[in-house]
């Protein structure tokens, strides 16, 4: 009797079960609330994919067709769920191919946790098959990293890579498991989630007077602006930003990355920022007399010549990254916390106003840029296609519902600056680094962040060609994402740089396109090629009205360029109207 | 106005936080004059002693983007004023040289230096101090045929810390005070005995 009751005993007290390296990642996953991850197998992780096969119903594995692809649609789910993004890559050309896209989610603070195989730790410094040194090689763009060799570690390791991924300023993580430490079995303790790790400060407690100053400087404004970034989006403060701009009656206006943090149609929104931002959010940022920046970093795209900036203006910069407090722009308060208990604080302590004739100075620049621009771009007289009026159309079909992710060039801008968002991480795009050819694999990332909703892809026709192979993972997955190619024939905004401002030397920007109708239909996706305003619509219809997904190729004006545009060195306030 | 600012980086002690502290400073073509890594008072916590040539601006902005990397629980950095360094030097020199043209009593008063080794073949002295210090020491045995000279990187003690222990103790704590949340940097040594 005695010893059966000892053994019960030791089962109870050890509800440890041996399991490999392998499940273990797949078991943090699902203790994190991963459902679906991108990723690409090879000859290192293939322990992890062995385990994955025992997975398949709990986790869904999207199989991308490069590595950049898999990262790519993993931000693109973190954009539109606002959940961390998984992504799996093996060792060597596995994990370098990567490397764009967490420099993508560093700069553009994404929250990824990439898990990438690595040769057997005895093989480390060899030069094995398939070894880089992926450690080194990501630390520049990685907020954390770390690599395991033995599976012991896999459980802490993993809680640790979510909880930094996602906390503070969020950012990418990857952890590089040697192959053997995925193979070995252990005695898995369970999963426990990290809340703390001593060294790092996620955010801090904020300090009220630093709170009180901001709103005795608003208090005292006469011509205040808001200026929002994607904090505003990542500190789920969008409820809080709406009350705290509604109260003071602060005209905002946004960067890329904070678009579709309030709605477009907003009264107190006033439009978009930086280089090819609108008129009135640009010049009047050198008139305000008090700047409030929430959640944005100052980049020199949307300050432009940084000694002309709003030099007039005391400066409130709320921000969660002390780093970015004073970093570009040097700020009179600089509140550190995150926005969503930031604000709060503050609209308590703002007074109710508002400010009809400073407000009336930004529509005032808004009928100019009007008359200047936007009409012509939305309504164009003569018999070319513009984008603007490609993403007019849209609008008007889809409500401004729908998820646009975009890609870089001037499709970006004009999308960005004409795409209408009634609710928040609708606007998907590669804003700080830039990666072309980031907005396909990027939708069907945010297709699977957010499947109740329409996504359109809106790519020029370069960044198509840099990451079409990603078709084929439509093709496979069944992924409803609409394509829609804005194709001018040309690397459209360095063709504009090039014409102003190195005398029209057009120097390999003249880009020949495949047969887009025909590539897509070869990977079993319906398309259309219009180039006649007169199919536009219809075309349109029938792009959201299928039932799957649909290429749409629009032949636009080959040289029409992109304005307003703050030109590269020159000061806000001196924005071109053409 | 460029001058010399000491770093002090309190880190965990975790392969792979060297690498990502350096890229931060080189990967804004800054150089590293001098780099050292050792424990801390604080047990199990890394102390980095970096020491560049940079304005206060760039500096201050260079702690805060090392302060903020995970592993990184506290950067300060200060002027030359406000610390205490040294250096530790070797000088290796033929001992029958040295024996026979030299007052070696006399230069080792002078220069604070100590013989390590004495051989029959060679000597070696060892010197610490500010760099011009061990410097001078250089150019007193070239003349003897000086064989080899190396020189260690700087350590420096903040004049006006109070160590780590307390902060390290708020560090272990889910909710750290108000104190230790300010990003500020020692900023206090008028109020510190100086030598």
């Amino acid at each position: 009797m005695q010893p059966v009751a000892v053994i019960e005993e030791k089962e109870i007290t050890k509800p440890a079960t041996v399991i490999s390296g392998g499940a273990a990642v797949l078991e943090a996953f699902l203790a994190e609330g991963v459902d679906t991850i991108f990723g690409y197998p090879g000859g290192a992780i293939m322990p992890i994919y062995d385990a994955l096969y025992d997975y398949n119903e709990k986790l869904k594995h999207v199989l991308v067709r490069h590595e950049q692809g898999g990262i790519h649609a993993a931000q693109g789910y973190a954009r539109t769920s606002g959940r961390v993004g998984v992504v799996f890559a093996t060792s060597g050309p596995g994990a370098t191919n990567l490397v764009t896209g967490l420099a993508d989610a560093m700069i553009d603070s994404t929250p990824i946790v990439a898990v990438t195989g690595q040769v057997f730790a005895h093989l480390l410094g060899t030069d094995a098959f398939q070894e880089t040194d992926v450690i080194n090689i990501t630390t520049p763009v990685t907020k954390w990293n770390y690599q395991v060799t033995d599976a012991n570690e896999i459980p802490a390791v993993m809680a640790k890579a979510f909880y930094i991924a996602r906390s503070g300023r969020p950012g990418p993580v990857v952890i590089d498991i040697t192959k053997n430490a995925q193979l070995q079995k252990f005695d898995n303790p369970g999963y426990e989630k990290c809340t703390h790790v001593r060294s790092y400060r996620p955010k801090p407690i904020v300090r009220k007077q630093y709170v009180e100053e901001a709103a005795k400087l608003i208090n005292a404004a006469e011509r205040p602006f808001v200026v929002f970034g994607q904090g505003v989006i990542l500190g789920k403060a969008e409820k809080e930003f709406r009350c705290f701009i509604e109260k003071t009656g602060i005209p905002a206006a946004w960067t890329i990355l904070g678009l579709s943090a309030l709605p477009t149609d907003h009264p107190l929104n006033v439009g978009m920022l930086g280089m090819h931002g609108n008129y009135g959010p640009n010049l009047l940022t050198n008139e305000c007399d008090v700047l409030i920046a929430v959640g944005m970093r100052f980049d020199d795209r949307v300050t432009g010549r940084l000694d002309k900036y709003a030099k007039q203006a005391k400066v409130i910069h709320l921000d969660i990254d002390p780093a970015e407090i004073d970093k570009n722009v040097k700020a009179t308060v600089g509140v550190w916390g995150d926005c969503k208990e930031t604000l709060p604080m503050l609209t308590k302590l703002v007074e109710t106003k508002v400010y009809p004739q400073w407000v009336e100075k930004f529509r005032t620049c808004d009928q100019e840029e009007n008359k200047e621009v936007i009409f012509e771009e939305l309504h164009p007289s003569n018999e070319t296609l513009t984008m603007g009026e490609v993403i007019r159309n849209l609008n008007e079909l889809t409500n401004g519902d729908a998820v646009i992710v975009t890609d870089v060039g001037q499709h970006q801008m004009v999308a960005c600056r004409y795409a209408k968002f009634n609710q928040s991480k609708s606007n998907v795009t590669s804003g700080g680094l830039g990666t072309m050819g980031f907005a396909l694999p990027a939708a069907i990332g945010a297709k699977f962040g957010a499947p109740d909703r329409t996504v359109v892809a809106v790519i020029g026709d370069g960044g198509i060609q840099m990451t079409i192979q990603e078709l084929g993972t439509i093709m496979q997955t069944e992924v409803n994402v609409k394509i829609m190619i804005l194709n001018n024939q040309f690397l459209g905004m360095v063709r504009q740089w090039q014409q102003l401002f190195h005398d029209r030397r057009y120097s390999f920007v003249d880009i020949a396109s495949p047969d887009y109708v025909q590539v897509a239909k070869g990977y079993g996706i319906e398309g259309q090629k219009v180039t006649d305003r007169k199919d536009l619509r219809a075309a349109l219809e029938r792009m959201l009205a299928h039932p799957g997904s649909f290429l749409l190729e629009v032949m636009v004006g080959k040289e029409n360029n992109v304005f307003p545009m703050v030109p590269q060195g020159c000061s806000v306030s001196e924005i071109r109207l053409k | 106005m460029k001058q010399e600012y000491t770093i002090t980086v309190y880190a965990e002690n975790h392969i792979g936080l060297l690498v990502r502290v350096a890229t931060i400073i080189s990967r804004r073509k800054i150089n590293i004059e001098s780099l050292n890594t050792s424990p801390s008072e604080s047990e199990g916590i890394h102390r980095l002693t970096i020491v560049i040539h940079e304005t206060e601006e760039v500096v201050r902005k260079l702690a805060r983007q090392i302060e903020k990397q995970v592993e990184v629980l506290k950067v300060y950095y200060n002027n030359n004023e406000e610390i205490i360094w040294q250096e530790l030097a070797l000088y290796k020199v033929p001992t029958d040289e040295i024996a026979e043209k030299v007052k070696v009593e006399r230069l080792l008063r002078e220069y604070g230096a100590r013989a390590v080794v004495i051989r029959k073949d060679y000597t070696i002295f060892e010197a610490s101090g500010h760099r011009e210090e061990t410097d001078r020491l250089v150019t007193a045995l070239a003349p003897y045929g000086l064989i080899e000279f190396v020189r260690s990187a700087r350590v420096a003690i903040i004049k006006d810390s109070k160590g780590f222990h307390e902060k390290l103790k708020e560090f272990e704590q889910t909710e750290p005070g108000p104190e230790l949340i300010e990003n500020e940097f020692l900023n206090r040594q008028q109020e510190v005995f100086t030598m």
